[in-house]
Order: C-alpha cells, then sequence, then structure tokens
C-alpha cells in the first residue's frame, strides 16, 4: 500500500451536543477516520479565531468546528455566534490563500454521532485530496497565490 | 513553572487497550516534560485504580492528574473526587478521552495510539495551566416536570407527590393513562388492565401536589439542574374546566361520530366532542375541531345548547395558553408507537380485512372496547374459527428493527389464552421464532398455554395472503411460514390473523430529545448516562426518563423506572442544593475597556455595564458559563474559568505534539 498523506484536523467540539455526539459514534462503535483530534469547549461561541489559527500555525491541516444544531444551542444562540465569526474567519483565510475546506462548520446535535462521525470522513477525505497546508509557504510567504478579488468574496460569503 | 504530572491510562479491560497501546502510551508520557510518574492500570475507575492516584498525589506530591480513559461525561466526576479525597483539588485534574473518541472509533492501532498519545499530550499540556478553582451551590426548586401520563409517568408522578413533592404532569391526549389503558388483560397474571390503572389515575386527578395539564404540550425548555423554566401549551379543550362537572350530555348529544385512529386504534368510533374513554381523568371532553361541524361551516352548537351547567361550559372562543413554570428536574416518560405496519406488506395489513394489530385485538378483547369484547372479524359479527399470531413483526428483522420488542412474545401468549377463553373450539397459532419469556411467571405462563392446546409454529411467517391455490383455503387468510422444528413449508388457512407489530420509539421522539438538550439512540429511543448502572438518568443534568421511551418495555419494567426516577428527583430535592461547576466568566476590571461588546452577546443577560466606572461586569449568579463573551473580548479582559485562553491555547499546542515539530515556524 502506498504512503497516503492523513490530514491533522483539530476539532473544537461543544460540550453539549457534538462532543456528545462524537462519544455516541463511540458508543456505537462507528468507525471513522481517527485524523480529527478533538478538544472540548463548552460552547460553539467559545471558540476565539485566534483558536483556529493557532491550530493551522501549529500544523494543523484543518480545523471543524462543531456545535448544536441553531436554534437548539444550550446557551441559546452561541453556536449563531460562532457562524458570525466562522464567516468572517473564512474571509480571511481565503485572502492568506487557506482553501475553504480546510476550516469547517458542523452542526452535530447529541444524538447524531453518525452525522459527526461522517462529517469527520468527509473533511479528511478533502484534505487528504489538498494535501498538507504547509503554513510557512501558503500564508508566510507570497506563493503566487492568486490575490482574491474582493467582490468575489461578498458573493462567496452570501453564499453560506 | 514546574508542576508535577501523574498521568493515568486506562486500559479498560480490552475496551481501550485492544486498539491503542496503553503501555506505549504510558511510557512516552512518562518521558514528558512535568510528568512526574505515568502508569497504565486495567481499570482507572476501580478502586484500586483510584487508589493508584491518591496514594501518588500523597507520595509523590503530585500537583496535577490526567487520567487517559474514557469520555468525560462518564468518569470526570469520579477521578475528580479521588484527587479531592488526596487533598487536590479537583479541578486540577483532566481527562484525555482515548476510549469513545479513540478506540471504539476505529480499528488502525497505529492511529489510534498515536492518537492517544496527542489527546494525552494535549491533557498534560492543559492541566499545568489549570488553576484551583471552588465549586458554584445552585438551589434545586423542589417542583418537578414530568412530561408524558403514561403508567411510567403516572408512577413517577405518584411517588413524587406522595413523598410531599410539587409535580406538574404533562400529557399531550385529553387523558391520562397512556397505552396501558388501552389494554384489556395484562400477563402473566391476567389482571384487568383498567382495574389496576384506574385508581392510580384517580390518584393522579385528585392529589393536591399534582398539577395535571392533559391536552398540552411542553413547547419550551430553558435553564439547568435545580432551575429549569418550561412554557407549556395547553391546548383549547373548547370546555371551560372550571364549571364543567364531566357529565358527558353534550357527547350524547354530539350528533357526529368519527373513526377513533388513537384509542380505539382505527376499530371504533368516537363523538366529535368526546372522551377518550368512560374513565378519562379528568372527566372534560374536548372538541375534535378538525371535525366539528361548529368550526367547519359555523352550525350545530349542540353541545353548547345541552350543556346544563350554569354558566354553559361550552366555549367555542377558547384559546391556546402558553403556562409558565420553574422545576428543578424534568422526568421524561414519553412512550412508544407500535410500528406501521403497512410498511410489511407481505403481511397485509390493510389489503386484507382481517389482518389486524395487537393494538386493534387489545381493543376488540376489552370489555369496554368497540365490540364489547367479543372477538369477530372485520364485519364485526362473525367470530373466528381459526387465528394465526404473527410474532416479532417489524422485531429482530434487519429490515425494519433489529431489536426485539420484548413484550410480544408474552401479549401473544395471553391473545392465544383469550381465544380460547372466549372461543373454545377454535383453533390458535402462535408462529414465533423464539418464545422469550424473561419475567417473573412469565415462562409459567408460557406452560400453561402449552397445555391450552394452543399450535405453536417456529418460523417467521413470510406471507400473508387470500390467494387461494388447495381446497379448503377458499375465503381464508393464508399463512405461509416454514416450521423449522419439522422442517416444512405449512400453509395455514386461517380466518384471522394478529401481527405483534414492533415497538418503535415516538415518531417525534428526536425533536422532543432536542428540545430537552438530551441524546436518543439510531432508533430514537433515549440515551440513559449508563445501560446497566444509571438507566433513567440521562447525560443531560436534572433530565430523567422512564419508561418505553427508553427502550421496549413491559407494564412492571415501566412503573419500576417512573419510580427510580422519581427517587433520583426526590434526592436531588432532599439535598436542596447541589454543587455546579464553577465554569463561569469574569471580567478584570483593569483590562476592561468600556467598549460593551460583550454587553449583547450574552444570552443570559448576565453582563452589567457599570456607568461611572465605564466597565463591564459579570453577574456570577446568572452567568452559565458557555465562554461567548471571552471569545469575543477585543482586550482579552475576559477569562473563561477552567476554560482560560492560555489552557486552550496550550491544550493545542499539545494536541499537536507530533506536527508541530515539522513546522517550527515564527510568528
Amino acid at each position: 500500500m502506498s504512503e497516503q498523506f492523513e490530514p491533522v484536523i483539530v476539532g473544537f467540539l461543544c460540550n453539549w451536543c457534538s462532543y456528545r455526539a462524537a462519544d455516541l459514534a463511540g458508543t456505537s462503535r462507528i468507525k471513522y477516520a481517527p485524523n480529527m483530534r478533538p478538544i472540548r469547549v463548552m460552547c460553539s461561541g467559545r471558540v476565539d479565531p485566534q483558536f483556529v489559527l493557532k491550530a493551522l500555525h501549529e500544523g494543523a491541516d484543518g480545523v471543524m468546528i462543531a456545535g448544536c444544531h441553531p436554534g437548539e444551542c444550550h446557551y441559546v444562540e452561541g453556536n449563531i455566534k460562532a457562524l458570525r465569526r466562522f464567516l468572517l474567519l473564512k474571509r480571511l483565510l481565503k485572502q492568506w490563500g487557506i482553501e475553504d475546506e480546510r476550516v469547517q462548520l458542523v452542526w452535530a446535535s447529541a444524538s447524531e454521532g453518525i452525522i459527526l462521525a461522517e462529517a469527520v470522513n468527509k473533511m479528511t477525505e478533502q484534505l487528504r485530496e489538498l494535501g498538507p497546508l504547509r503554513w510557512k509557504e501558503t500564508v508566510l510567504s507570497d506563493n503566487g497565490h492568486k490575490p482574491v478579488v474582493a467582490a468575489e468574496l461578498e458573493t462567496e460569503v452570501e453564499e453560506v | 513553572m514546574s508542576e508535577k504530572v501523574g498521568v493515568y491510562v486506562c486500559h479498560c479491560g480490552t475496551n481501550i487497550a485492544k486498539v491503542v497501546d496503553v503501555e506505549e502510551v504510558s511510557q512516552w508520557a512518562g518521558e514528558q516534560e512535568n510528568v512526574e510518574i505515568a502508569r497504565d492500570y486495567k481499570f482507572m475507575c476501580s478502586s484500586l485504580g483510584q487508589d493508584l492516584i491518591i496514594d501518588d498525589i500523597k507520595e509523590k506530591g503530585l500537583t496535577r492528574v490526567v487520567v487517559a480513559s474514557c469520555s468525560p461525561h462518564m468518569h470526570e466526576k469520579t477521578f475528580r473526587a479521588a484527587c479531592e479525597k488526596a487533598g487536590l483539588n479537583p479541578f486540577l485534574y483532566e481527562m484525555a478521552n482515548i476510549r469513545e473518541h479513540d478506540s471504539w472509533t476505529t480499528d488502525d492501532e497505529v492511529a489510534a495510539t498515536q492518537k492517544a498519545k496527542a489527546l494525552v499530550n494535549a491533557a498534560i499540556d492543559r492541566v499545568v495551566h489549570q488553576e484551583p478553582l471552588e465549586p458554584i451551590q445552585v438551589e434545586i426548586n423542589p417542583n418537578t416536570l414530568i412530561v408524558g401520563a403514561g403508567i411510567a409517568g403516572i408512577s413517577a408522578a405518584l411517588e413524587l407527590a406522595d413523598a410531599g413533592n410539587h409535580v406538574i404532569l404533562v400529557e399531550r391526549e385529553p387523558s391520562i393513562g397512556g397505552h396501558m389503558a388501552q389494554l384489556d388483560k395484562t400477563f402473566p397474571t391476567l389482571d384487568c388492565s383498567a382495574c389496576i390503572l384506574t385508581p392510580k389515575m384517580v390518584d393522579v386527578g385528585q392529589h393536591p401536589n399534582i398539577t395535571l395539564l392533559t391536552w398540552s404540550e411542553v413547547e419550551a425548555v430553558d435553564g439547568y439542574l435545580g432551575n429549569f423554566k418550561v412554557n407549556v401549551r395547553k391546548k383549547a379543550r373548547y370546555v371551560d374546566e372550571e364549571h364543567c362537572t364531566g357529565c358527558g350530555i353534550c357527547i350524547d348529544k354530539c350528533p357526529f361520530k368519527v373513526v377513533d385512529n388513537v384509542f380505539e386504534a382505527g376499530l371504533g368510533e368516537r363523538k366529535v366532542i368526546y372522551r377518550p374513554f368512560p374513565q378519562a381523568v379528568p372527566k372534560y371532553p374536548v372538541i375534535d375541531v378538525e371535525n366539528c361541524v361548529y368550526f367547519l361551516r359555523g352550525k350545530c352548537k349542540a353541545c353548547q345548547i345541552f350543556c346544563p351547567t350554569e354558566p354553559n361550559s361550552i366555549d367555542f372562543e377558547q384559546e391556546d395558553e402558553i403556562l409558565q413554570y420553574d422545576v428543578g428536574n424534568i422526568i421524561l416518560a414519553t412512550g412508544f408507537d407500535l410500528m406501521d405496519v403497512t410498511r410489511i406488506p407481505q403481511y397485509g395489513y390493510g389489503r386484507l380485512a382481517n389482518v389486524f394489530t395487537s393494538l386493534e385485538f387489545e381493543r376488540m378483547v376489552n370489555a369496554s372496547g368497540p365490540t364489547d369484547g367479543k372477538i369477530v372479524m372485520r364485519d364485526m359479527e362473525t367470530a373466528p374459527k381459526s387465528v394465526a399470531i404473527v410474532h416479532c413483526v417489524g422485531s429482530r428483522d434487519n429490515n425494519y428493527n433489529v431489536y426485539c420488542s420484548n413484550v410480544c412474545c408474552m401479549y401473544s401468549l395471553k391473545f392465544a389464552h383469550l381465544i380460547h377463553e372466549r372461543i373454545p373450539d377454535a383453533e390458535v397459532y402462535n408462529c414465533y421464532i423464539d418464545i422469550r419469556t424473561p419475567g417473573k411467571g412469565y415462562e409459567e405462563f408460557y406452560n400453561r398455554l402449552l397445555e391450552e392446546n394452543t399450535h405453536f409454529i417456529r418460523g417467521k411467517v413470510a406471507d400473508v395472503t387470500d390467494a387461494v391455490r388447495f381446497p379448503g383455503e377458499e375465503g381464508k387468510l393464508i399463512v405461509q411460514v416454514e416450521d423449522t422444528l419439522i422442517g416444512k413449508q405449512r400453509r395455514l388457512p386461517v380466518d384471522m390473523v394478529i401481527l405483534s407489530p414492533a415497538m418503535e420509539a415516538r415518531y417525534d421522539s428526536r425533536e422532543v430529545s432536542q428540545l430537552f438538550r438530551m441524546g436518543c439512540d439510531f432508533e430514537g429511543f433515549f440515551v440513559e448516562r449508563h445501560p446497566k448502572l444509571d438507566p433513567v438518568a440521562t447525560m443531560t443534568e436534572g433530565v430523567f426518563i422512564a419508561g418505553a421511551c427508553q427502550g421496549p418495555k413491559d407494564v412492571p419494567a415501566s412503573v419500576s423506572q417512573g419510580a427510580a426516577a422519581a427517587a433520583r428527583v426526590a434526592g436531588l430535592i432532599n439535598l436542596g442544593t447541589v454543587m455546579m461547576e464553577p465554569v463561569r466568566a469574569s471580567i478584570n476590571k483593569e483590562l476592561c475597556s468600556g467598549c460593551r461588546i460583550c454587553n449583547d452577546l450574552c444570552p443570559y443577560n448576565a453582563i452589567v455595564f457599570h456607568d461611572d466606572q465605564e466597565i463591564s461586569e459579570v453577574i456570577t449568579a446568572l452567568c452559565q458559563g458557555c465562554g461567548t463573551c471571552v471569545a469575543a473580548c477585543p482586550s482579552a479582559a475576559i477569562t473563561g474559568a477552567h476554560f482560560t485562553n492560555e489552557q486552550l491555547f496550550s491544550e493545542i499546542e499539545g494536541i499537536l505534539w507530533d506536527v508541530r515539530e515539522k513546522q517550527a515556524v515564527p510568528v
């Protein structure tokens, strides 16, 4: 078997829904890619964009933020705040040439172990295709990435 | 900074050790910075495992502890308690979840061991930055919300109310009683179901400690253990409960009938203004607006005209009410649905007239049911001469539900007995896969049936048809089944077929689980905290479950669970206060710039702004610790206890230990 690139994904999972979804995936013995390394936060609203940048900078190939479905947040609407920050952060990352797939926001309730597992599998697959992030080359130096036109960004964000 | 960290890697029998090389992880952890000692052990949660930690804290002077085992939702409390016992503040302990999040999710031993190292390293790097914290006391509101008033909910409500606690009991249907009220006899003693249930229903209806809300549904749940706020929608009955005496004249006078698909399982009719059954609690009827001619066409009002009360109890203008309650605990006892057997077309239900479901048959044999207890075919007069009872309809079947529905064997035996009793010369066939009678007196009941001339045929029914192939089959239903004990295909021509369908989770159980923020499994049954040791608690503090909403169950098991859930709640009420995690935000006055960004972010309005000092402050009692404000503060003036920036940054660095080295770039 040829050596396949295995991305490292840092997952920020909210204590009430997504961390429990991951627990349920385990308890239900759902097999999924071991590439996501979970970090527990009380709410997806706790995820400071700095955490995402820190993880990417420290060598992660991708970051998954997972929270309760909109309308079901244990803290009323922390997940909506996470969504707002996520959209803003994506604009920044795009300008740095970091692909969309590398930072993902997932909704998984405590009963949706399978949804979380599938999201991890899908993201792992996408990052395997993309290859390593190489923060140094991608972000810190100009390696010929096309500058993104502001107008393009506008439409992108609206679509989300 | 030098902390002495103790790292303990659990084998969990083979649950972890089978996939993760625990010795390797432990040995590797011992080489990490700050780590004083690292051990692996078969069961860390056992008392011997805990003693390892306690002894090391005392003897080696550990200042921090990491246990790599299961989910913190499983054993965080256990190990925190062990630390506390040894004199270490429990918040100086951190857990690495290498079971649910690792060993159970993959068979790849190399990857799993690598992931375990990352999780352990993250915990080590995080724990050195953790600070001692003191728990916050929370008062437990002594009122309890119970959702669902079937036998499980009734048991729970009576246990709590009899012990002097107030209960708000919410039921979706117009009457309490649940499925048990529909049954005729209960196995194995053949007690009349109504005779044992209705006294309990009356107790509930009259209990001074129970606020009974039927024809009502919980719409919103807010808060946390000890302090939930719930909104209940009390649907309009169009009957004024204050003045209605429950005389039933309106029901008699109502000129319109519809098929009762709920209580009579489609076998009988009811009036448009109705009580599901005569002994209903409460006694007030309800108007079915979808079928009421007054609501449809603006004419009739027979019920109002004949209502003898003064003032008149019929109120066509009545509207839904939203009632708010503060409760300390919640018990969910929302029950089950019977599987829709039209999903199994080869059994012919809905197509072949004389194929019945078990619930239809229960109503039929019930003396107060639509046939007054006579066993008849769909023409409502002819008694069947032969009946086949089909077990495991949609249960133990990979195409539908893999689980065993637990009660069908016993009630199918009961049906056979009742048919013998009412139609002595009838031939009764029980087609089963296995007869499962694991309960007190159940096997004895089976033995009794074996002597009552019931034909037991071991084999899963393939097909129920009316297509005649052999003489003698004309006008009959033919049950095609392989009799596996004699190794032959058999065709049983019978007059009537009774299907014993699977017990399934309520159609809306997923939405209910989301409303109460707790888990439900693939099948939609609510997930208990522990399948053996904590079957009525859920992962959400203050939310308990009882009865068939947790999995298929018979009456005795539902009653036990109702009582068990009540006992758990009573324990908390008795304590009066519980300790809550001190995970709360606080603002450093010196750093706060008074920008007020955090003020609007807080969903609990826990942040106030002091105009005079131009700074914000968190009211600790209101703060729930989500950390949204912490993430938003541009001055980094807000600290989220136990989830500080420092702790999380260290955790991120730690979790990426193996890829960090390759990167090593300046910021």
